[in-house]
């Protein structure tokens, strides 16, 4: 699986989460201080990710036909 | 009979002709089958060529403008239908005709198959807005059906990782022209759409002639871009080429990197935007709580030191010392109230003192039962007379009694 974008996309959602739990309110100090301090981590987690992305190619085996070579396509844009 | 025949000067008779074929509405607007010969475009931009076939020439011009729209470009000794209005060039006496549009011929088929199948998958519901579904704004995985050899491949790979770095690409290779390639394009689509992973799919191919893209006008083509459980972009050819795979598609782009710009409607840098604001409401939500808790802290020591038992104690110690010092001040107030009558009484106690009066020289005088005599009808002559003096007693006694003024008896001793 895709394993650091999921961590991406976990970390941004339990991020969502945690500020949302944080204004909501309600909180004991204790919670309140971890939740916290989690968030920190989920924010420096997120960026990491991202500053660090790189697009990943993967590609499948060719149908079986013939690798005729492709020519006269223009270079396109 | 002398017949005068009309003179006309060659502007008259030229502009004569040309009004006659300008007057013609089967010659303003039509098509002209023929090969090209002497293709040519100098400075001015506009095209000059010749048709022609076994028995005659016609005379072609293309202005600049019409030319830039022009996506095919004939060659000497292509075979062309050139479509145009007819008029007459006076300058050089040529009749000639006004291209506005040129495409190789035979291509004439390919056109009417492609109205002819796009009519009846239209009929089928095939490109209904219905069918259209959303693209994922955020995709994880992003099938590629495309020839890794083409420019096009590396536009889309570019952008991708430009905008959208997180995403895997799946790439489902496939030839992008010619006959063998419409099954091997169903076949990638079919390979990307038997993954579970994929989110959307990219069909591209950068710009061509219209031969070259005809494998995009494929039935089955169109049929299996439609049947896709993946949502899919088109992004085939340039802006003007529109195929049956853009219609049969989700979304159609313009060029193979626009489809894959609309693949990611989010980019990377709209992600790190979102973090730094959720970083910014977390701070503001910890500063808040710690604001707020700090505030029920104060209010709830205020509120303990109005209910706590100290504080009525604290209480119970001030009224104690206000009543304390009450009590000093009233003691004290009546202690000097006390000494002063003392004082008065004193006052008047000295005044009655015997010992004054008989400092004076009075004397008291104690009859024989021993009371002070105030009247000397009390006494008889020979009682014994008890006289206290200032200083000193006198024993004396009676031997007559007088009255006085008061018609009281004087006592002479």
């Amino acid at each position: 699986m895709d394993e650091r974008a999921l961590s991406f996309e976990e970390a941004l959602a339990e991020l969502e989460a945690t500020v949302a739990k944080l204004e909501a309110g309600g909180l004991t100090l204790e919670e309140m201080l971890t939740l916290f301090e989690r968030g920190q981590e989920l924010v420096a987690l997120c960026e990491k990710a991202l500053d660090e992305a790189e697009l990943r190619l993967e590609t499948l085996r060719p149908p079986a036909t013939s690798d005729q070579p492709i020519s006269g396509e223009e270079s396109g844009e | 009979m002398i017949v005068t025949l009309k003179r006309w000067t060659v502007s008259e008779l030229t502009r004569y002709i040309r009004s006659l074929i300008d007057a013609d509405y089967r010659l303003q607007d039509l098509e002209v089958e023929g090969e090209v010969s002497d293709f040519r475009i100098p400075g001015s931009g506009h095209a000059y060529f010749t048709l022609k076939d076994a028995e005659a020439q016609l005379r072609c011009v293309m202005w600049r403008d019409a030319l830039q729209r022009q996506h095919y470009m004939p060659q000497h000794g292509d075979r062309i239908i050139a479509r145009g209005y007819m008029s007459v060039y006076e300058a050089g006496g040529q009749y000639q005709l006004y291209c506005r549009e040129l495409r190789p011929a035979g291509i004439g088929d390919l056109y009417a198959q492609f109205e002819e199948l796009k009519a009846k998958l239209q009929a089928e519901g095939l490109f209904d807005s219905a069918r259209k579904r959303p693209i994922p704004q955020r995709p994880h995985v992003i099938g590629l059906v495309t020839s890794p050899s083409t420019a096009a491949f590396q536009d889309v790979i570019t952008i991708l990782s430009r905008r959208y770095p997180l995403a895997r690409v799946i790439l489902s290779p496939t030839l992008v022209q010619g006959d063998a390639a419409p099954p091997q394009i169903v076949a990638a689509l079919e390979a990307l759409n038997a993954r579970p992973d994929v989110e959307v799919i990219l069909i591209v191919r950068g710009g061509g002639s219209l031969e070259d893209l005809w494998c995009f006008n494929d039935e089955r083509v169109a049929r299996a871009v439609a049947a896709s459980r993946i949502p899919v972009i088109s992004g085939v050819g340039h802006e003007i080429d529109f195929t049956l795979t853009d219609f049969a598609a989700d979304l159609r782009a313009p060029t193979p990197s626009a489809a894959a710009e609309l693949a990611t409607s989010i980019t990377v840098d709209d992600l790190r935007a979102a973090v730094h604001t959720l970083a910014a409401r977390l701070n503001s939500a910890f500063s808040a709580d710690l604001i707020a808790r700090r505030h029920a802290l104060q209010r709830a020591t205020h509120a303990f030191e109005r209910f706590s038992p100290r504080a009525w104690v604290d209480n119970l110690r001030q009224r104690l010392d206000g009543l304390v010092s009450r009590m000093f001040y009233a003691a004290d107030h009546a202690l000097s109230l006390q000494r002063a009558s003392l004082a008065g009484a004193r006052r008047a106690l000295l005044a009655f003192n015997p010992e004054e009066t008989l400092a004076r020289g009075y004397a008291i005088v104690h009859g024989p039962d021993g009371r002070v005599l105030r009247d000397a009808a009390a006494v008889s002559v020979g009682d014994a007379l008890d006289i206290h003096l200032y200083r000193g007693r006198v024993q004396a006694s009676v031997q007559r009694t007088e009255k006085n003024g008061h018609g009281r008896e004087s006592i002479v001793v």
